[in-house]
């Protein structure tokens, strides 16, 4: 398959999600669910049973050659080489100028110089792009990079029954897998690399196969579900799950021109593991100061919601704009993400968001603004 | 669910029930599904003038926040504190408990304006694709 303007993509699941009564909208180039029974119910489903989600949209990478390592390292921001056989690591891909092209999860497999790195969907051809573009660059090194998105398949299930419904599946236990951790496993006996990682802040699994075991691996996840209220979660709640428990989403929260550590992502980016691109750039920033800082924000009571780009104000003065906004289904209140000038940035300093012109009070809290396990 | 035969429509789905000069204002079941779940209501204040086809209010979904046409213009006497309270009510009984406004009407010409449920049931078949 390739990607074009007009042209719209269909995930294995499509039948399936239509079958489920979803409503689909385009998201990056594919037709995905973006709810099923509601956002609210699907949202607070994930929080306290399961639910299950179709990432057929995501793109994947395999990166392979005896430099893996050391081409990662150089395009990548966090310290690939502290990723251990069978685990997997958060990671920025970055620009010359600092700013972020992709925001990605590198596996490692227990065996091989090799890496699998999953990417996001509206990002896939460009990251491919840029890391072939440097794999080239880099003629001492080397490394191939292949998109194999069209042939890897890929679901998530993820709630606190995650496990209890997932143990009877699978071929190998998975008790013991670490959250960050994946291993091969097999699900009725389709190989599958079954990974602890997720995009809602509950436990969870992200499940990897060939594009062609999709539909017979979601059918067996969905059936063992049942007796614990599993349903099937759209684009809608996983934005709002994601954005509770402070999870990043490329283009809202960073992008070419927003540095990780503007986003509140340095914790993914080590400048002292040797070169990479655009570290002079963030070491830069970093011994100048950060000019902005990405900051979470409440707004208490009922009120209107806070969205992206929308202003936020201090003392009546523009001092940033919201990166991510939303009526928060656990918390039961208004709440958001803003990129703010450096100084306005601290806990329990007010900021006024603005909404159709009005000033909506806010105060700004520690994020997460959920954890697992809290009600 | 289908659409109460006392009322009158308009093409941004929201409907009126008159009585007398006064016309209660909601949002008809097709614009709630459309939103999705409902988690605010702006409404006019008692006193305010609304205007035939211009914004009176906007509802938020978890999803969006859209604009609530007037169908017709007057006086607000009252609005529901309840539903402004409870917005997941639009939801639940967009023609029952979560109406929003009530209207003096100005010019009983522009109920003229309004679809009958007859015409509202083929908009929403023809233009609505339902």
């Amino acid at each position: 398959m390739t990607e074009s303007e007009n042209e719209v993509l269909y995930t294995p699941l499509y039948d399936r999600h239509v079958a489920l009564g979803a409503r689909l909208i385009p998201f990056a180039g594919w037709m995905m669910p973006v709810q099923y029974a509601g956002i609210l119910h699907e949202h607070r489903l994930v929080r306290s049973k399961a639910g299950l989600f179709d990432l057929g949209h995501m793109g994947q990478v395999e990166v392979t050659g005896p430099d893996s390592l050391a081409f990662l390292q150089y395009v990548a921001s966090n310290d690939v080489a502290k990723i251990e056989p069978g685990k997997a690591q958060y990671a920025l891909l970055t620009n010359e100028h600092g700013g972020v092209v992709d925001d990605i999860i590198i596996y490692r497999p227990n065996e091989g110089e090799g890496y699998f790195v999953c990417v996001n969907a509206s990002n896939k051809e460009k990251d491919v792009a840029w890391m072939q573009r440097w794999a080239a660059e880099r003629g001492d090194l080397d490394v191939t990079v292949t998109d194999i998105s069209d042939k890897t398949g890929m679901i998530a299930i993820q709630g606190p029954d995650s496990e209890q419904i997932m143990t009877p599946l699978v071929a190998n236990p998975i008790a013991d897998l670490d959250y960050f951790a994946w291993m091969p496993n097999a699900i009725n006996g389709i190989p599958v690399r079954l990974a602890r990682t997720g995009y809602t802040g509950e436990d969870g699994f992200e499940i990897y196969s060939d594009i062609s075991d999709v539909g017979a691996i979601w059918d067996a996840v969905y059936a063992a579900g049942q007796d614990y209220g599993l349903e099937a979660i759209g684009l809608g709640a996983r934005d709002t799950l994601r954005l509770e428990a402070r999870m990043p989403l490329y283009g809202n929260e960073m992008d070419d021109v927003t540095t990780p550590l503007e986003a509140g992502l340095g914790w993914a980016v080590k400048l002292d593991k040797g070169d990479f691109i655009g570290r002079d750039k963030l070491v830069a920033q970093k011994e100048a100061g950060v000019p902005r800082k990405t900051i979470g924000f409440v707004i208490e009571g009922r009120s209107a919601s806070p969205r992206s780009h929308f202003p936020l104000r201090v003392d009546g003065r523009e001092v940033g704009f919201v990166t991510s906004g939303a009526f928060s289904p656990t918390l039961e209140t208004n709440l958001g993400l803003g990129l703010v000038e450096a100084d306005i940035a601290g806990i329990g300093k007010p900021i006024d968001v603005i909404i159709r012109d009005r000033a909506v009070p806010a105060v700004q809290v520690k994020t997460p603004f959920y954890k697992r396990g809290q009600s | 669910m289908a659409s109460p035969e006392d009322l009158q429509y308009t093409k941004s789905h929201e409907w009126v029930r008159v009585e007398g000069d006064l016309a209660t204002v909601g949002l008809a079941d097709y614009a709630q599904n459309e939103l999705g779940d409902i988690t605010y209501l702006e409404l006019p204040e008692v006193g305010d003038s609304i205007v035939a086809g211009e914004p009176l209010g906007v509802v938020e979904s978890v999803k969006a926040a859209s604009d609530i046409y007037a169908p017709l213009g007057g006086e607000v006497v009252e609005r529901n504190e309840t539903a402004i309270g409870s917005p997941e009510l639009v939801n639940q009984s967009p023609y029952g408990d979560a109406w929003l406004i009530k209207v003096r009407l100005a010019d009983q010409a522009e109920l003229d304006a309004l679809m009958d449920v007859a015409a509202y049931e083929t908009f929403l078949e023809t233009e609505a694709g339902h």
